[in-house]
């Protein structure tokens, strides 16, 4: 435990920031208006936005030394902090991360940056916008370190609430109805999430992950169900089987799994693309990161239950959303689909791995290589999809929000750089091999083809649809003759390249070196292979 | 372990590091990009030469020299994935090979391609590419060869679609790209199956490597659920691997329309190094191929090859290839689509001889070829170059006057390709396959079907030599008509001989190349099996080599008369003059000329599935998914306006006591309907309840 509260200094940095904006800026152009100045207003964006990458540096910093001071190879809690919070209900306020924590707060700490600059050019109550993005941060990160229910719960519900606002104000023309869908449907999701957790407290007294998941190991949750939480004479399992359903339910909508997925194309097309990188390339995970956090260790019983649905799920997920992505003909709705068929690796490594039972080494070790491709790909995907989105944002700028797939061709011709590198990562998103996206798929197929050995070959159609579809990407916006109209497309200014390098680079060092991020995850991974039980 | 052997990845990572180089380079620095490329190249053909030297100096003691460098990459579980890479004769021969022919083809290229707008880029990719191709060759992990096989077809991807502005280019590039995807993703399944069954991907590991010994001995004892052995369903995806970068049936479809890349790019991937991958992983991973339960055969070459089911698969899928392609050609006007079925067939030849033969047989031929084939491509280009860009054969002929060196080179290459007996390597490395397809204990029929090929290949570059350089040059007729008359320079011109020299090294190379493969002196396959390499003339007598030599002679003679017969024997007088076989027989000719109709297969099957699954995932989403929470939400909505009708119009009108419980709670939610918010949750709530019935249904199932 150390004496100093770094995770809550990380969690509470972003809402400063986002106080700091809301009040320096709505200053500033309140006073603009009265002096009626031009140049005000665009001095009060300046400001906002400079103080928005600043703090959204700072914390990447912060992160950068949590990473530094994070003791790899061990799958325990670190930077713990502990304190009572509400006694009477047993609530304390618990932080602390392991790998996959860390690794996400990594993730989100990236992400937000490259939001930021996606949206650097955005219109309108821009203070307000850079500082519901921070407040967004604030929410990702709070969920990322809560070891408590009801103090993660917080967070959980704090991210939805500027996500929303991004999409309903600054979205495209359908914002409303996507704003609300996505709501309602995240929202939806968390109710019965805090109905099962309800539950699961009125059994066992605890709001704590790290105990209820001690509980489910030892046997005494289910017992404890039955015992405290009778419901019209209902068996004991079957309450526990309806607890699990309703958090699936919760976390099902976020990743999100098929059939919960409707709402994501609409949200990622309508809302603005730097909303887009956060939704992808953050607040996907959350839900996936709640699959690995919560529902593996304690439902694990109720998932090897259902296995075989669930698998199914998975990889209708896996099979069909590249399909529907083909379909598509806004950039923004295929990288959405393309999305939602990667976060379907991470659903089957995790149903896969909750269904064998046995303890011999052989299947610990497909466990473990299945999980810590689970993680991989989580932070793989935030990082490709939110380079991918920005791209498209860069596209958008230069076209004045054209992103159709048909309106553009032969750009190559005049932005040879932009091409080249948005091809990286392109090719990133299809696991090529050298690049991030290979080593977590390899992992992932590695650890669930001995233990569903036809999901993951039927998986596979899934790799060649998402080859096909973005290689159709490359083809038409980029291949063939020069589009007339867009001779003047610029290519990517010399700060554009230099902001995007880094993101480019982390591609590659993941792909060639993945031992940097696999040597922090591989404890949590094996820890929670130990606490599987079956 | 010696400098070399710790210190081969210096061979790949030469190329690897100047296409760096060569990415960030500008356009403009293009003698910069140019010799850091041909530089790194040079390197990297002299440190496989060491590489060479040390395994000759090994050889001999009757096994495989073999030396491995492991190391540890990343960790999972409580295990560490380990890449490494392998000296042995088959790593050296193909080093130098692909070294030699891709030193060369960077040369050729300085001349072809000078005038491109992209020349920097060209070596960039080009570079990129030998150090992909390099890294397949050492390695000593699937897992390392399968990365490097996919940078080798993404290298592939990026320089066929190397003229981007034609939409014919990058569709093929698409094409070939998905194409032998299609092959690679049920290898990446055989990859994860071998790594789940014998906890490693390393080839050799001192014994307990995934090919060696003990693994083997494991695989072939464990059967799958439908009676086969684990190895050979392992072998089998593999193999798929195998099937779509060498182009063989049925997953050739790319190769021909892999042409629209520049012509060095055909003769350096698409002939010589990257389509041979396929036969150098099946020669890698021989004694998985090859493993059968009793006696577990050890080492990479026994003396006798058991038949097993997985050889069986790659001589019949050989055998196919090398007709069917074959056949093709024959009807083909583009000069290099004839060289690129040509290749597909010759490829096929390879996988027969891998499948009938063992390593030595496959590989040779492998070895031969790329040089042969090397050789004609770029003559091709050298042609094409002279031709200003003209690719149709029936409107070039006549050029042996005015390209002498294109014209002997290419007639070596021709002559070598065809097998043309005794002073042409293509002779021997043939004849070894048929000779080993004439001895096979399963059926004879690939050995007829070789025969076939033979032929075929006979006749198709008879056809094309008559075509290319012979009779009247038809270029100016054909650009008349084409192009105002005043187009600028019709008479064909020889190629600089920055072209031409790399032409006459490979002739060269093609003609020697066939002494270290004679049955009398054996040494190729004597240094790639470690035995001692000794003359022996006595073998000419062995079962059936001499009357299968003279069968095959015969053959490429018959070959040859009946190409001259049809198209030397009178000259070519015009390029529109119908084509003398479609004379003969024009239905024939026709279905030859449209490749038998496989890609419009594809088309009206796979293409068309592949839409039709995309229009239905989308319809599925919007209309079922998205079209049933509307129509819950839909109906929810009716049934509150009722309530609320039911409210105003009975309920206050006197029946408030007989007020339901249901009534109530519809009419506290018809408050809140004006918006879609209540909507959602309402669908949301039975989507809850359909999903858990589902679940329910399913744990059942």
């Amino acid at each position: 435990m150390t004496t100093f509260p770094l995770l809550t200094l990380l969690t509470f940095l972003p809402l400063v920031g986002a106080l700091l904006i809301l009040v320096t800026g709505q200053a500033a152009s309140a006073s603009s208006d009265r002096l009626v100045r031009r140049d005000r207003p665009e001095r009060s964006h300046a400001h906002a936005r400079a103080l928005a990458m600043g703090f959204s540096l700072a914390a990447l910093l912060l992160t950068l030394g949590l990473w530094h001071a994070f003791r790899s190879g061990s799958g325990a809690m670190q930077f713990q902090e502990q304190h009572a919070w509400i006694p009477s209900l047993n609530i304390q306020y618990r932080l602390g991360v392991d790998g996959l924590g860390l690794l996400m707060v990594l993730l989100s700490a990236i992400v937000v940056p490259i939001a930021i600059a996606a949206s650097w050019r955005v219109k309108g109550r821009v203070p307000l916008y850079f500082s519901l993005v921070l407040l967004l941060q604030a929410g990702l990160f709070g969920t990322f370190t809560a070891l408590n229910f009801f103090h993660w719960f917080l967070f959980w519900e704090l991210s939805l609430i500027p996500a929303f606002f991004l999409i309903r104000l600054w979205g495209g023309a359908q914002r409303a109805s996507a704003a609300t869908q996505f709501f309602v449907y995240t929202m939806v999701g968390s109710v019965a999430l805090l109905l099962a957790f309800l539950g699961l407290f009125l059994a066992t007294g605890s709001f704590d992950f790290i105990d209820l998941a001690a509980l489910a190991h030892n046997g005494q949750l289910l017992p404890a169900i039955t015992q405290n939480l009778g419901w019209h004479g209902m068996a004991g399992d079957r309450v526990a089987l309806i607890l699990f359903f309703a958090a699936l339910l919760g976390f099902a909508v976020k990743v999100p799994m098929m059939p919960f997925h409707t709402w994501l194309p609409a949200a990622y097309a309508e809302a603005p693309t730097g909303t887009t990188i956060l939704l992808t390339g953050a607040m996907s995970k959350m839900g996936v990161y709640g699959f690995l956090r919560i529902l593996l260790p304690i439902f694990s019983q109720q998932i090897l239950w259902m296995r075989k649905p669930l698998l199914v799920l998975a990889v209708a997920t896996i099979v069909f959303s590249p399909w529907a992505a083909f379909a598509q003909k806004d950039l923004k709705r295929i990288f959405a689909y393309s999305s939602v068929n990667h976060l379907g690796y991470c659903l089957l490594g995790i149903f896969a791995v909750a269904g064998s039972s046995g303890d011999s080494p052989m299947l610990l070790t497909q466990r473990a290589a299945a999980l810590d491709g689970v993680i991989l790909q989580m932070f793989n995907h935030g990082l490709t999809a939110s380079v991918l989105f920005w791209f498209v944002a860069l596209i958008e700028k230069r076209s004045n929000g054209l992103r159709g797939i048909n309106d553009f061709g032969g750009l190559r011709k005049v932005a040879p750089v932009f091409c080249g590198l948005m091809g990286i990562a392109l090719f990133s998103s299809l696991g090529l091999p050298g690049l991030n996206g290979f080593i977590g798929e390899f992992l992932i197929l590695k650890g669930v083809f001995p233990l569903a050995p036809w999901a993951t070959a039927i998986s596979l159609f899934g790799l060649l649809v998402t080859a096909i579809v973005l290689l159709t990407v490359l083809q038409r916006v980029f291949s063939g003759p020069l589009n007339p109209r867009w001779s003047g497309f610029a290519d990517l200014t010399l700060r554009e390249t230099v902001v995007l390098a880094p993101a480019i680079a982390l591609m590659f060092l993941l792909g060639l070196y993945p031992q940097v991020v696999l040597g922090v995850i591989n404890g949590t991974a094996l820890a929670v292979t130990a606490q599987l039980k079956f | 372990m010696t400098w070399i052997v710790k210190n081969l990845w210096l061979i790949p990572i030469l190329p690897v590091l100047a296409g760096g180089f060569g990415a960030v380079a500008r356009q403009r620095n293009r003698v910069f990009a140019a010799s850091l490329a041909i530089g790194s190249m040079v390197l990297s053909f002299l440190l496989s030469l060491v590489a060479m030297a040390h395994v000759y100096s090994l050889t001999g003691q009757g096994t495989a020299a073999r030396e491995v460098f492991n190391f540890r990459w990343f960790e999972f579980g409580n295990e560490w994935v380990s890449l490494g890479w392998v000296l042995d004769p088959l790593t050296a021969v193909m080093l130098v090979m692909v070294t030699f022919v891709g030193t060369l083809i960077f040369i050729y290229s300085l001349g072809y391609m000078a005038h491109d707008e992209n020349f920097t880029r060209f070596f960039c990719f080009l570079s990129l590419f030998a150090g992909a191709m390099l890294g397949v060759v050492i390695a000593n992990s699937l897992l390392l060869l399968f990365m490097c096989w996919e940078l080798v077809g993404l290298t592939s991807y990026l320089l066929i679609g190397f003229w981007y502005q034609k939409p014919s280019a990058a569709a093929a590039a698409k094409k070939a790209f998905i194409t032998t995807r299609i092959g690679d993703l049920p290898f990446l399944l055989g990859v994860v199956w071998l790594y789940a069954q014998s906890g490693t991907l390393l080839f050799y590991n001192g014994g307990s490597g995934a090919i060696e010994h003990s693994a083997l001995t494991a695989l072939v004892a464990q059967t799958t659920s439908s009676g086969m052995a684990v190895s050979t369903a392992i072998a089998l995806l593999i193999f798929c691997g195998a099937v779509g970068k060498s182009g063989q049936v049925p997953l050739h479809v790319w190769l021909p329309d892999a042409m629209e890349g520049p012509t060095p790019v055909s003769a350096l991937i698409h002939a010589a190094t990257m389509v041979a991958a396929g036969v150098f992983l099946v020669a890698r991973v021989y004694p998985l191929m090859s493993a059968s339960p009793s006696p577990v055969v050890s080492g990479v070459v026994a003396t006798a090859i058991t038949a097993t089911t997985a050889l069986k698969v790659v001589a019949w899928i050989g055998a196919i290839t090398a007709v069917f392609a074959a056949s093709i050609a024959v009807a083909q006007n583009d000069i290099k689509r004839i060289l690129a079925y040509s290749t597909v067939s010759q490829l096929g030849y390879m996988m027969l001889g891998l499948g009938v033969g063992g390593v030595a047989v496959g590989i040779f031929h492998l070895i031969t070829h790329a040089f042969f084939k090397s050789l004609l491509f770029m003559g091709a280009g050298s042609v094409i170059h002279g031709c200003h860009e003209q690719q149709d054969i029936r409107r070039m002929g006549g050029l042996r006057k005015w390209m002498p060196v294109t014209f002997a080179a290419y007639s070596v290459g021709m002559l070598a390709l065809c097998g043309f007996p005794l002073f042409f390597s293509g002779f021997w490395s043939k004849d070894e396959i048929l000779h080993s397809a004439h001895g096979w204990s399963v059926s004879q029929i690939p050995f007829y079907l070789g025969i076939v090929g033979a032929l075929l290949t006979a006749f198709y570059m008879t056809r094309q030599m008559f075509y290319v350089f012979f009779g009247e040059s038809r270029l100016a007729s054909a650009s008349h008509s084409t192009t105002p008359p005043n187009a600028p320079n019709d008479t064909p011109h020889e190629s600089p001989s920055v072209m031409t020299m790399p032409l006459v090294i490979l002739a060269a190379c093609s003609v020697l190349l066939g002494i270290i493969g004679t049955p009398a002196w054996n040494a190729f396959h004597a240094f790639l099996q470690g035995e001692r390499i000794a003359v022996d003339f006595a073998r000419f007598g062995e079962n059936g080599i001499l009357p299968v030599m003279l069968a095959s002679s015969l053959v490429v003679f018959f070959g040859l008369a009946l190409g001259w017969w049809l198209y030397g024997r009178k000259p070519i007088y015009s390029a529109d003059q119908p084509d003398a076989l479609a004379a003969l027989h024009s239905q024939l000719f026709g279905v030859l000329e449209n490749k038998f109709f496989v890609d419009e297969i594809y088309q009206a099957t796979i293409i068309r599935f592949n839409g039709w699954a995309a229009s239905a995932s989308n319809w599925l989403d919007r209309r079922v998914w998205s079209g049933g929470v509307q129509l819950v939400s839909q109906s929810v909505l009716g049934l509150s306006w009722f309530n609320r009708f039911v409210d105003a119009n009975v309920v206050n009108a006197g029946f408030d006591a007989g007020c339901s419980s249901a009534t109530r709670g519809a009419r506290l939610l018809s408050h809140l309907q004006n918006g879609r918010v209540q909507n959602y949750l309402r669908v949301l709530g039975v989507a809850l309840v359909v999903f858990v019935l589902f679940l329910i249904w399913g744990s059942k199932g």
